[in-house]
């Protein structure tokens, strides 16, 4: 009895995945891929576009810009769109997995800032390999209940008043980066790994904990756990927004990080018209507006979209400021041999504090 | 005789045959294939992905010697799972032995359900959970304080404390349930014996009840230790800042900046350094059983 069982089974499973793959491959479906809670996945977005076009999408996630690059490199022809940060497009590109972009194919492309669309990270040889999509920073953000007034230098981290109430990020680059801001460097090109090195190694005893997600920040706050730390700016607004939560966003007087996120094209994609109506809806003022009001999110690349922002909402008010504009720096690609050597310094600082 | 012995063994593995076959299958599709690619993996410069070029190498495990870290975090590991075995044993062994001889009946089964009950739910939620018991103003913080007279500030969240807590609640039902078995093995007529021969309690304890004992204390250590040697998920969430630990840094490997042939020959050589130290243990630990 149960052999015979167990084989209707093992058939049943193979059926049902030979089928899903086969469903996988039917050309009316958009495969997606991005960060989880990042827009693309929005369920009420996905209906819209499904309704406004036909194409159904399908989405599928990663946890890191390496495991993007794995994914696409393991499954080629089964994405579609992929969103990639800018610092990365050049890797992506380099490797052959991603494919030039029609942009006269996309009718909101003509609106994106000449800056973001003009980035050299994102055009190759005269061919665009990235439409922007949003940019952020990664600055500070407090809990509103430990200020009376927010801060306005990144030596807040580092106040006594606030130690074992700091988080940063678990993650070697940022970690970096930001040790180059508070040492007054320029995050690109870091002459005095040092000086990095000693910011950070004093800012240790001052953390509480790392955050690696959004739900851990949140939580730590929710908790009144800490009182600062780093943060990022679409996330500190959707903290706010949506989960209520007493946050809000630091742009330090030293600087911050800036980041752009671009949707591309991957190689062998079985629908190109789909992925192009894909993107073309993601930077569509309509969504964006949309998006920011419900859930709470970064700045749009399109300047329509944030025009279309009530005039004292941050991301048009604060974000879109030439004060902040001078004094943000946005993070330019990071080569392998880099980044083993700032993981190298992190696994150290993180090894020592015990 | 020996025809005997011989029919008698064919007949016993032919039968058994079928029923060890699944076991052996599912062992091999899902344990010995897997890992034997790790072990392919950790001799490799680079992932054999669409594109990339690889190599063999040695470079993976030589980066353990060449770098003092990973030996660090490897020791902080090792000392990790030797004081979490210990405190299993101080709080597993009694309650094993309560269990065992004092209780009996209704009140032994309800017992028993209590120390097995946590082993039944999931891990990620009973390490969640002391999260909100150890923080401050966490349960636990707010429970003393309610009852004290004095103010007491109790905040154990993100530190080594609360992860040997963490760890010792996971994995102490372990080391009850290996003792449990071999304590109710001995015959009570040997305690009376020795009793009866003029030997204090102490002395039972020490010369009939923990030699004969043995056997369950060390394969419930050995079934803690190496787990926790391994352990990442408890050190990163309740650890904070001092949750670095070797497990955790072989984690990062394979999760955060995907290199697994790093990942993978770190995970070998933990394993090797745990079969050295169960091996070097074993005539010591064989003589004491």
């Amino acid at each position: 009895m149960r052999m015979p069982r167990l084989t209707a089974f093992l058939t049943a499973t193979a059926v049902f995945v030979s089928a899903f793959t086969l469903a996988a491959q039917a050309a009316e479906e958009v495969h997606v891929l991005n960060w989880k809670g990042y827009g693309a996945d929005e369920p009420w977005a996905v209906a819209n576009f499904e309704k406004a076009t036909g194409f159904k999408v399908v989405n599928d996630f990663f946890n890191s810009e390496q495991e993007m690059l794995t994914k696409i490199r393991t499954n080629p022809g089964l994405y579609d769109v992929v969103m990639i940060n800018a610092a990365f497009n050049d890797q992506a590109m380099a490797g052959k997995l991603i494919q030039p972009i029609d942009v006269s194919k996309l009718s909101n492309y003509a609106d994106i800032a000449k800056d973001k669309a003009g980035s050299p990270m994102l055009n190759h040889d005269g061919k665009v390999y990235g439409v922007p999509w949003v940019w952020g920073l990664t600055a500070l953000a407090i809990n509103e209940k430990s200020f009376d007034k927010p801060p306005t230098s990144i030596a807040e981290m580092w106040d006594p008043a606030h130690k074992g109430r700091v988080i940063i990020r678990d993650d070697a680059v940022e970690a970096v980066q930001f040790g180059a801001i508070a040492s007054g460097q320029n995050i690109n090109d870091i002459k005095d790994m040092d000086a990095v090195k000693a910011k950070l190694t004093s800012l240790m005893p001052q953390i509480k904990t790392f955050w690696s997600s959004e739900n851990d920040w949140n939580q730590m706050v929710a908790s009144n756990q800490i009182d600062i730390g780093t943060y990022w700016s679409g996330s500190a607004d959707r903290a706010k927004t949506h989960f209520k939560l007493p946050v809000s966003l630091v742009i330090p007087q030293e600087g911050a990080v800036a980041w752009l996120d671009a949707f591309s094209i991957p190689v062998g994609s079985k629908n190109v018209a789909g992925a192009e109506a894909f993107i073309n809806y993601m930077i569509d003022p309509k969504f964006y507006v949309e998006w920011v009001t419900k859930v709470g999110a970064p700045v749009s690349a399109n300047t329509k979209a944030v025009d279309a922002l009530p005039e004292d909402a941050f991301n048009r008010k604060v974000m879109g400021s030439p004060d902040v504009a001078k004094r943000i720096q946005f993070q330019a690609p990071v080569t392998d041999e880099q980044r083993e050597k700032y993981l190298a310094l992190w696994q150290e600082l993180k090894v020592n504090v015990k | 005789m020996a025809d005997q012995l011989a029919i008698g063994s064919r007949r016993g593995l032919r039968p058994a045959l079928p029923l060890l076959l699944p076991a052996y299958l599912w062992l091999t599709v899902a344990i010995f294939l897997p890992l034997s690619a790790m072990v392919f993996f950790s001799f490799m410069t680079d992932l054999p992905l669409a594109g990339k070029e690889w190599a063999f190498t040695l470079g993976n495990y030589a980066a353990f010697f060449s770098q003092s870290l990973y030996s660090t975090l490897l020791f902080a590991s090792l000392r990790l799972g030797l004081e979490v075995t210990l405190w299993c044993v101080v709080i597993g062994y009694p309650a094993a032995y309560v269990l065992a001889k004092v209780l009996k009946g209704r009140s032994r089964e309800a017992i028993f359900l209590l120390v097995i009950l946590p082993f039944w739910s999931n891990g990620l939620v009973r390490i969640f959970s002391w999260a909100m018991v150890l923080r401050e103003g966490g349960i636990l913080d707010t429970a003393l304080n309610a009852v004290l007279p004095f103010k007491i500030n109790i905040d154990l969240m993100y530190s080594y404390p609360a992860v040997i807590i963490g760890l010792v609640h996971s994995y102490v039902p372990y080391m009850v349930l290996t003792c449990y078995l071999t304590l109710q093995a001995i015959d009570d007529s040997l305690i009376e014996a020795g009793r009866s021969l003029g030997a204090s309690r102490r002395q039972v304890l020490w010369r009939v009840i923990i030699p004969l004992s043995m056997p369950g204390l060390i394969a419930g250590a050995a079934l803690i230790f190496v787990p926790v040697v391994g352990s990442f998920m408890e050190p990163r969430i309740l650890g904070g800042r001092t949750g670095t630990f070797y497990g955790t840094v072989i984690e990062d490997q394979f999760v955060a900046v995907f290199n697994w042939p790093l990942g993978a020959a770190l995970s070998f050589i933990l394993l090797a350094v745990v079969l050295i130290i169960l091996a070097l243990a074993a005539p010591v630990l064989r003589k004491a059983a």
